[in-house]
């Protein structure tokens, strides 16, 4: 028990002090998560309004699966990403793996699946409801689409928030194709499993509270953006 | 820009839909006219709305045809429809007129003015920012009919736009159905309200069953009703 009471005191030492180590792996977490989601939601929500609006064979089946890849196990992405980045790989070329571009990649590829899905929802639902009214004003496709977009727009957030989480918390993908490299690829949760494997208690324990912290703040987002939106709908 | 052919007469040549496999409308031929205002009314089920849903353009017939001016296949820019349950966008009241008014291809410059006139026309303007979908069931039917106004449409199809209003609501929307009427605009009006049918009609249509049963002036269907359904809907007997 004596080594468990020691770390309490540094670990508060560690994040008041921004000790540059962990400054630098937050930093990095959070550039990494904050890019996938981005890109996520560009390919997810056109991707998700897609499918919301057309009807075609095997429509269904993709809704499923895409649901299905909501749950997409991280380690298992990992190795798909991997084996396409590794050098006897098709992308090996690009020299890639165990980049931050890498880790960018694999947790797109996570929350994508996530995106696109409440998009997908998200815009039949409101689609639903707006069908016959914007009909008889005549709008056409892309303004149909645009508008669903536009009044669906704070639900959208929600699931952008819903999928950066899940990328700040993923551990299985980054380890994977980052490769855990001090100072490059070494992102809040790889940083905690190796820490607590070594026994560094106290800087494994300050990232896991930054992480929840974060965590915490995201939901918090999340919640506000929820009832901002009810504020406005009505 | 507009061409100046109006969509104005609405014929159905002997128009049937069938929806999975359920007739829905059967044999339908009528020519809605300009100037009367059109009620079409009959028991729930009769009709009424897939008739409108059609004549807006928002349906295909499985037989027959409808023309809009002697031409086919026109799509709803001079047409306009209040559904019985309006959908309000998730924007303020304001912004559900402006959208309307963009959608018909009014230029941004002008539409502001537009819109404080349409939310004038309808008794808005003091809600002008509040969110549409906060606002009573009235309230929203009249900004539903002052988006419906937004394309300047030459025929207005109304579903029921008094069901479940209190009396003080349905009047104005009523009062507001004749400042329109009065502008020109033709009017075409499904309700099973008979004493709405007899304040606003110049003339009814009678539909049962997916049929139209009778088709005469408002005065003449009142107090000599042609067929055996018309006299027992307006003795106030259910037909069934």
């Amino acid at each position: 028990m004596q080594h468990l009471r020691m770390p309490e005191t540094s670990v508060i030492g560690l994040i008041l002090s921004a000790d540059p180590a962990l400054v630098g792996i937050v930093r990095l977490s959070l550039f990494v998560s904050l890019t996938a989601a981005a890109c996520a939601a560009l390919i997810g929500v056109p991707f998700g309004a897609l499918l919301a609006l057309t009807r075609f064979p095997g429509r269904q089946a993709i809704v499923v699966v895409l649901n299905a890849l909501m749950g997409l196990p991280p380690v298992v992405a990992g190795l798909a990403i991997y084996l396409l980045l590794s050098r006897s790989g098709p992308l090996g070329s690009l020299g890639l793996l165990f980049t931050p571009q890498a880790m960018i990649i694999v947790q797109t590829v996570l929350v994508v699946p996530i995106v696109a899905a409440l998009a997908r929802q998200t815009i039949e639902d409101l689609w639903i409801e707006y069908r016959d009214e914007l009909a008889a004003m005549n709008v056409g496709p892309l303004g149909r689409i645009a508008t669903l977009i536009r009044d669906a727009r704070l639900s959208l957030v929600t699931a952008l928030l819903a999928g950066f989480g899940r990328a700040t918390a993923e551990v299985g993908a980054v380890m994977i194709v980052g490769g855990n490299i001090d100072g490059f690829t070494r992102t809040m949760t790889t940083a905690i499993a190796l820490e607590t494997s070594k026994g560094d208690l106290p800087l494994a324990m300050s990232l896991g509270l930054v992480l929840i912290a974060l965590v915490i703040i995201v939901n918090a987002l999340a919640w506000s953006v929820r009832r901002l939106d009810e504020r406005l709908a009505g | 820009m507009r061409d100046v052919v109006s969509d104005i007469p609405i014929r159905f040549e002997q128009v049937r839909l069938l929806v999975r496999g359920v007739t829905i409308l059967d044999n339908v031929s009528i020519t809605l006219a300009a100037g009367a205002t059109t009620v079409l009314i009959g028991p729930n089920g009769a009709g009424k709305s897939t008739l409108l849903r059609l004549a807006m353009g928002l349906a295909r017939p499985t037989g027959g045809r409808i023309t809009w001016g002697g031409r086919s296949d026109v799509p709803p820019q001079r047409r306009a429809i209040v559904f019985q349950r309006p959908t309000m966008l998730r924007r303020s009241a304001a912004a559900n007129v402006s959208y309307a008014l963009a959608a018909a291809g009014c230029a941004r410059v002008t539409r502001p003015e537009q819109v404080a006139d349409l939310l004038g026309l309808v008794g808005l303007r003091d809600l002008a920012r509040r969110p549409a979908r906060r606002l009573s069931g009235g309230e929203q039917q009249r900004l539903a009919l002052a988006r419906a106004l937004a394309n300047d449409p030459d025929v207005l199809f109304l579903d029921e736009p008094t069901a479940s209003l209190d009396p003080a609501a349905t009047k104005a929307i009523e009062d507001l159905i004749r400042t329109i009427a009065a502008r020109g605009i033709k009017l075409v009006m499904a309700t099973h309200d008979l004493g709405e049918a007899r304040r606003l009609a110049t003339e009814i249509v009678l539909m049962h069953r997916g049929r139209i049963v009778e088709h005469t002036d408002a005065a003449q269907f009142f107090s000599a009703p042609q067929t055996a359904e018309a006299a027992m809907f307006t003795a106030g007997e259910l037909l069934v």
